[in-house]
């Protein structure tokens, strides 16, 4: 089935955002904690007693600068954030019986504020060093604007059209638009970071660097390696989602999803709000193994996806996933069962040095899914400033 | 059973001791009616005089966090309708509520003529009593009136004299706090012979300035000037100063910041026997008080206290000067580690801003990453730091208690060393 739709009307925001005054009221209620357990939750340690503060005395701007300070997309990650087992799960209000401060709300107030009032982050005089980040994802991206911001030139290259990485091409629609994500691309470029898109960068690829970030994520996805997994109605999770969130959604009628990871979730969701009569999510193992996080899992519920546990799927034919014995008709098959690393590329780095990034070869630093085995979009910021930090270390030690 | 029914100066009966300010609140027959019908025992009519000329705007506030109107500022000026009006309306309230209380507010020129008149005419419409508005502290008191007379104790005494040649029903003198020290003002009001005190009036203020047009607030065509503030944020000057005037011996009818019932209760243990009300009807409307009649009656009920004067003034002899506080008397700071939250706010408020008597170890710094259940295992609770109190260097300032959210998580324990009272009057003596 194709279908024209409107994303932004299939796909309304899953928390909706703060009104002024209610994201006042919200700061308000931040006990405002010495030293506290959100800022240490977060990967990328933003100040966010510091931030929250600064939305309840009316300084936005000041508020902005905290977060982005600590993590350049403070946008995106305001959005995707699994903010209950991060700042929002350590807040101290749980164990005053009470409801976490909405940090990830009034980080979006603070974002949203800064990208409707001419967004800029300044950046220091050049220092005459070039780096090359390879990938335009989360990772390379919060590389390339720590670089920025410490005077050195950054190219960032990446095979796709357009940069961002999954923050354009996979996070659900209800949580991030590609429009949004492109915001904070637009920030760097405004900071002087060049973009090179539509370049597969291999060993072979030409340049002259002093330091290259590896930012390339992770590899393809898994295939199911069952009877009849490349039949036309089976589409693999990241090319179903990149399809609907670029405007090319394809769903079928009855749907089955296979996994059940915060892709497969994503995955599903997406299925029901494109239209989908039935989804199923089928997953080898229970209930108590499955990866997505607990939110994720009830938000799908609500969606009224059905799911199968301790169900292994055994062959796809054109019109029905055969599990053993039991069988779901459908006419779209979405295997979600996971990225698999680029094992040949990581064999290559070697040990990387978490806290720089720096891999064997002192030149190549890397970070982000492809070195952490996939995590979040703040896992990669962190990642990418913390290499970008670790190539600066490096490039002043060696001149 | 508690019983609220309240007898000013002996003689303005009135079912409980609530009643309206004067103020936008009592401006009409209209809105007195709803009120004693909401259950309001009286209601001092928006001060009565020569009809004035208002501002728009005229209000402004001062908000806390997000909550609105913790301080009230205005800049209007006594009623703003004509004196046939007002008594043909305070006539009329007073025939359909005969067992609420009209307190006739008052301001005119200060010559007795003046005075004389509009006493006896607001006595013909019926009123229980008057309360001369020496207090208002904006516009009419540029005019000679208001707290231009309540800052000086002669011209109140006079006035207060005037009045009282030809008054029937009590006087009450409605005191400014705009002045140094409110208890000569309150003893002149008695010298002229007022029979109760009303206090306090609004606060001079300028209660914040626009950031863009740097003009303060109300805003009246690009200019303001001073208001009179009052509400919430106003309640601990106003019990100072109906403690400070106790001492005059006058039945006092206390304003300034009270909301509920339990404001109003602490304004009786300072020893008021009627309680009013501005700013909380001007917020929330009339409906307010029938918490104050039930939560005021419960607390007496479970205290044992049948009538307003069983409690009435009982907090005054705790009220002392500095030097007779016991300087052996020794608490220290416990923090109950079971319902510490972790937000160590008493610590640095300890450390920046006390006495530095509160530590705390901070975490060791970590490369931290969003726990993902299939890689990490279970995602572990958060750590806590649970500061910990010297108590050898602990002064007792109460800051930490003060600033924990917690209820009850940091009380203040007495440390018994057995020596005895002693007052720093005693010791320099
Ligand atoms: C479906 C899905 C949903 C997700 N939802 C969330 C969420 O809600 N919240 C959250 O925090 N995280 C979420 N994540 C995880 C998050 O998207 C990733 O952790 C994050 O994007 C990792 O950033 P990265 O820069 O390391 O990699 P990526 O975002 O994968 O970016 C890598 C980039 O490198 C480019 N590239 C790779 N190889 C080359 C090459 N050889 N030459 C040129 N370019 C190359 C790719 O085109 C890509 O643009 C989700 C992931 C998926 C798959
Ligand atoms: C808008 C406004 C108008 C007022 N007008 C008068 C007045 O005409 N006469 C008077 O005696 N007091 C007037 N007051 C003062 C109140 O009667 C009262 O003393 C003061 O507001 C403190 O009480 P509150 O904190 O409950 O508001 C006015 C107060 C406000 C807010």
């Amino acid at each position: 089935m194709n279908v024209t739709i409107n994303t932004d009307e299939l796909f309304p925001d899953l928390h909706p955002a703060l009104a002024p005054q209610a994201a006042v009221v919200e700061a308000s209620r931040c006990l405002f904690c010495y030293d506290a357990p959100c800022t240490q939750a977060c990967p990328t340690h933003i100040d966010v007693p510091k931030f929250i503060k600064k939305i309840a005395s009316g300084n936005l701007r000041g508020s902005a600068n905290t977060i982005l300070d600590a993590n350049i997309l403070g946008l995106s990650c305001s959005r995707v954030c699994p903010v209950d087992v991060l700042c929002e799960g350590s807040c101290v209000m749980h164990r005053y019986n009470k409801q976490p401060i909405e940090i990830g709300l009034l980080q979006r107030h603070a974002m949203d504020w800064f990208y409707s009032h001419e967004p800029a982050i300044a950046t220091a005089p050049d220092n005459g060093k070039h780096v090359a980040c390879i990938g335009g994802g989360p990772a390379s991206l919060a590389c390339a604007a720590e670089l920025r911001r410490h005077g050195f030139a950054v190219t960032v290259f990446d095979r796709n059209p357009l940069a961002g990485g999954l923050n354009t091409y996979g996070i659900a629609q209800y949580k991030l638009r590609p429009p949004d994500s492109l915001k904070e691309v637009e920030l760097l470029r405004n900071m002087g970071v060049e973009f090179r898109f539509g370049v597969e960068v291999t060993d072979q690829t030409e340049g002259e660097f002093d330091a290259f970030f590896l930012g390339v994520g992770l590899g393809p996805m898994h295939r199911l390696n069952v009877p009849g997994d490349d039949l036309p109605g089976v589409v693999d999770a990241l090319t179903f989602i990149a399809d609907y969130k670029t405007g090319t959604p394809k769903v079928g009628r009855r749907v089955v999803v296979i996994g059940a990871g915060n892709t497969a979730i994503d995955s599903a969701i997406a299925a029901r709000k494109l239209g989908a009569e039935q989804v199923h999510i089928v997953y080898r193992r229970g209930e108590s193994d499955m990866s997505a996080f607990a939110s994720e899992y009830e938000h799908a519920k609500l969606e009224g996806v059905e799911f199968h546990w301790q169900t292994s799927v055994t062959r796809i034919t054109p019109d029905a996933v055969i599990c053993g014995t039991f069988k779901i008709p459908c006419d779209m098959v979405v295997p979600a069962i996971g990225q698999s690393p680029l094992t040949k590329l990581l064999a290559v780095c070697g040990e990387v040095n978490r806290e720089t990034g720096q891999t064997k070869h002192p030149k190549y630093f890397a970070g982000g899914d492809f070195l952490n085995g996939g995590r979040e979009v703040v896992d990669a910021v962190a990642d990418g400033k913390r290499a970008a930090l670790g190539i600066k270390k490096w490039l002043t030690t060696q001149s | 059973m508690a019983d609220l029914t309240t007898l000013f100066a002996n003689k303005i009966r009135c079912p409980n001791p609530f009643w309206l300010a004067s103020g936008p609140p009592a401006n009409c027959a209209d809105q007195v009616i709803r009120a004693f019908d909401a259950g309001w025992g009286g209601a001092v009519w928006k001060t009565l005089g020569v009809p004035i000329t208002n501002v728009s705007s005229r209000y402004s506030s001062v908000d806390l966090n997000g909550q609105r109107m913790m301080g009230l500022n205005n800049i209007e000026l006594i009623t703003d309708r004509t004196l046939e009006v007002n008594l043909r309306e305070i006539e009329e309230v007073k025939k359909r509520y005969p067992d609420n209380a009209v307190i006739a507010s008052l301001m005119v020129d200060s010559t007795r003529e003046a005075w004389h008149e509009i006493v006896e005419r607001s006595e013909g419409a019926g009123a229980d009593g008057l309360e001369l508005n020496f207090g208002c502290p904006h516009g009419m008191s540029e005019r000679g009136m208001g707290s231009a007379v309540g800052q000086v104790p002669q011209y109140c005494s006079m006035i207060t004299e005037w009045v009282k040649e030809v008054a029937k029903t009590p006087v009450l003198v409605k005191l400014t706090p705009n002045i140094t020290d409110i208890r000569p003002v309150a003893h002149a009001a008695k010298q002229g012979g007022a029979d109760g005190l009303s206090a306090i009036n609004t606060i001079n203020s300028i209660t914040g300035i626009d950031l863009d047009t740097f003009v303060p607030r109300p805003n009246v065509d690009g200019k303001s000037a001073h208001g009179g503030y009052c509400g919430p944020a106003v309640k601990p000057i106003a019990l100072h100063m109906i403690q400070q005037i106790a001492e005059v011996g006058l039945p006092v009818s206390g304003i300034g910041g009270v909301s509920n019932w339990r404001d109003a209760a602490e304004f009786i243990l300072l020893g008021c026997q009627s309680i009013q009300l501005c700013t909380a009807p001007m917020h929330w409307g009339f409906r307010i008080v029938e918490d104050m009649i039930d939560g005021l009656k419960n607390w007496m009920d479970e205290k044992g206290f049948r009538t307003i004067d069983d409690f009435r003034g009982l907090s005054l002899p705790n009220v002392k000067e500095w030097k007779n506080l016991n300087l052996n008397y020794k608490i220290i700071a416990k923090i109950h580690p079971e319902k510490c939250i972790g937000c160590d706010l008493c610590y640095i408020a300890c450390e920046d801003g006390a006495h530095q008597c509160i530590h705390v170890d901070p975490l060791p710094p970590r490369l931290t990453v969003t726990p993902i259940p299939k890689l990490d295992g279970p995602i572990p609770a958060t750590p806590i730091k649970i500061p910990r109190v010297d108590e050898e260097e602990c002064v007792g300032c109460n800051l930490c208690a003060l600033v924990c959210p917690v209820e009850n998580c940091i009380t203040m324990e007495r440390v018994d060393h057995g020596i005895p009272s002693e007052s720093w009057e005693q010791r320099s003596a």
